[in-house]
């Protein structure tokens, strides 16, 4: 029985993982093709990669994209989760509800929706407008973590902050915000791997500047190669290593 | 320094729930003033008119002459300490205590000297760089004291401080918070529902009653000489004997009509206001006192509850005579 539930672990890991195994494993592939046999390990994919100026140019969008945009949806999305929380406003079940609603939209529509408005307002596909396509697809994700945070506990010692003199800026800033560090930094990390996996909304809203998902469907347009599979281990790199950090300056410092 | 607080007839509705009802209180520069009442009397109500966290539905708050109508509480010259503390987690000791004076652009060097005398005033020198989780629940509340008193307030508003303390402790807080407050001389507002905490810190004592202020004076005043049935229920255990046409239950009385109030530890064999001979029904010894009920001979459906002295060794069933030495009477 204890070794069926071992071997249901395993396969459900391997279910899970040998898709990025595989992909991980033929980016070191010493030929022109990522598919068995495996002929022998080989560093030239890499090289290649990062010597490619387009794709380390759209590594460094795609790093823009993520850390600006997360950052202005979890300044949006703490500010009205902390409104929504104090004060007793007509409607805030809608608004809420209004708030949280894009989770529940699919990527495609919103982007669909966000370049017919682009074009009527005369706004250009650019990392600008992805950059706002990601703030709509991030700002309730960061809105439902910040709400789900507030407690009475902060809530004394914010009144504690104004009977001290702070206003009410200071108070969010010095009190509320810091108080909240770990699921703010959850709600901020999550966006921002978000963010940098995001590829339709991305695909529809740049021209010029591309992010990396992007670039990688054009370099899988020219054929399957190792080097897509080597770009597709760092961007694994990158999200793992994001994951990492979440767990160890979160949630560890939480317990 | 310090201020008077003028409270100005009072109201504060909700809906149709009345928590004050024309309430009005002169407290001087400097005292030590409790608001002592039971929960939903309206006290921290009160309290928090004062320190600007609510506004009442009528009537005027003053703080030394100043009107405080639409000032809000950051620009009083109160400070308030909070009954759960509200430290804030994510800052040293020191960080805490300084952040009134941050708030009021001191330089850094000036907030940390300042924090660490405050700290070393309530007792906790040398810990400024500790964080709250690491202090007890009574250590705490000393933060949470300095960090009100560093502002240097006007006026200090206590919101049932020493309420999630356990009793030895929050003795010693007590004595302590009267020699803080002697010390620093600010005048001191504090909510409680215990009344033994009343009397232990307080110039004067206001009893609260159903939005109402029921009795205001010094502790033995408002003890011995309550000036309604509330406050002498509320301030400690005392036996209520009615007398009509200068009649009590056991005899005849020395007294106008109403209720005559006898504390329990008023009750002697030495007393001047005679009740009589009383036959002892169950006896507990207290450790300070001995507690006894009794019933008068002459009136054998009246049961009064006694102390009498360490000393005593009564058994049931015997007869003792006994007589009040104070008491008061109150109509209602």
């Amino acid at each position: 029985m204890r070794a069926l539930s071992w071997a249901y672990l395993a396969l459900a890991y391997a279910f899970i993982f040998l898709p990025v195994v595989v992909l991980v494993v033929f980016s070191f592939q010493d030929g022109r093709l990522p598919v068995p046999p495996f002929k022998g390990v080989t560093l030239d994919w890499y090289a290649q990669v990062l010597g490619d100026d387009d794709l380390m140019a759209a590594l460094l969008n795609s790093l823009l994209v993520a850390v600006v945009s997360s950052l202005v949806a979890l300044t949006l999305g703490f500010l009205a989760a902390h409104a929504l929380a104090r004060v007793r406003l007509p409607g805030s079940a809608l608004m809420r509800g209004v708030l949280i609603a894009p989770m529940t939209v699919s990527y495609l529509i919103i982007a669909l929706g966000l370049l017919t408005v682009f074009n009527q307002m005369g706004i250009r596909p650019s990392l600008w407008a992805t950059g706002i396509g990601h703030v709509v697809i991030n700002l309730p994700l960061c809105f439902a973590i910040s709400y789900a945070a507030m407690g009475d506990h902060q809530k004394n010692a914010e009144r504690a902050a104004r009977d001290l003199g702070a206003a009410e800026w200071q108070v969010l800033a010095l009190v509320s915000a810091p108080m909240l560090a770990a699921p703010l930094a959850a709600a901020f990390f999550l966006s921002v791997t978000f963010s940098w996996d995001e590829f339709i909304i991305a695909f529809l809203l740049t021209r010029f500047d591309v992010t990396l998902p992007v670039e990688i469907w054009s370099m899988l347009k020219s054929g399957l190669s190792p080097a897509t599979n080597a770009v597709g281990s760092l961007v694994f790199l990158v999200s793992v290593t994001l994951v990492f950090l979440l767990e160890l300056l979160v949630f560890r410092r939480v317990k | 320094m310090t201020a008077a607080v003028s409270i100005l007839n009072i109201s504060q509705r909700y809906g149709t729930a009345t928590a004050l009802d024309a309430v009005s209180l002169e407290i001087a520069a400097g005292e030590f003033v409790v608001l002592l009442g039971p929960s939903g009397c309206g006290k921290t109500t009160l309290l928090n008119i004062i320190g600007g966290f609510a506004e009442p539905t009528s009537g005027q708050v003053l703080i030394g002459g100043r009107d405080m109508a639409g000032v809000a509480a950051k620009d009083r010259p109160t400070t308030t300490v909070f009954q759960d503390y509200a430290l804030f987690p994510h800052m040293s000791l020191r960080d805490n205590v300084a952040f009134g004076l941050r708030m009021r652009g001191a330089s850094r060097a000036d907030r940390a000297t300042k924090a660490d005398a405050m700290l070393a005033l309530v007792g906790l020198d040398g810990r400024g760089d500790r964080r709250p989780h690491e202090l007890s629940g009574g250590q705490r509340q000393r933060v949470a004291l300095a960090r009100a008193l560093a502002v240097e307030p006007d006026v200090l508003l206590l919101d049932e401080p020493l309420g999630a303390l356990d009793l030895k402790l929050r003795r010693q807080m007590q004595e302590e918070l009267k020699a803080i407050q002697r010390r620093v001389g600010t005048t001191f507002v504090h909510v409680t529902h215990d009344q033994e905490e009343a009397m232990a810190i307080a110039d004067r004592i206001v009893v609260m009653n159903a939005g109402r202020v029921e009795d205001f004076g010094p502790p033995r005043q408002v003890y011995l000489q309550p000036k309604t049935l509330f406050t002498a229920g509320f301030m400690g255990e005392v036996n209520r004997i009615p007398v009509t046409n200068g009649q009590a239950p056991f005899g005849p009385v020395p007294v106008p009509d109403g209720t005559l109030c006898l504390r329990p530890e008023a009750i002697s064999a030495t007393g001047s206001l005679h009740i009589g001979l009383c036959k002892v029904i169950d006896i507990a010894f207290f450790g300070t006192h001995v507690r006894v009920h009794v019933t008068p001979l002459s009136a054998p459906d009246l049961a009064l509850v006694v102390h009498l002295p360490q000393s005593a060794v009564p058994e049931v069933g015997a007869v003792l005579n006994l007589g009040a030495e104070t008491f008061v009477v109150l109509q209602g």
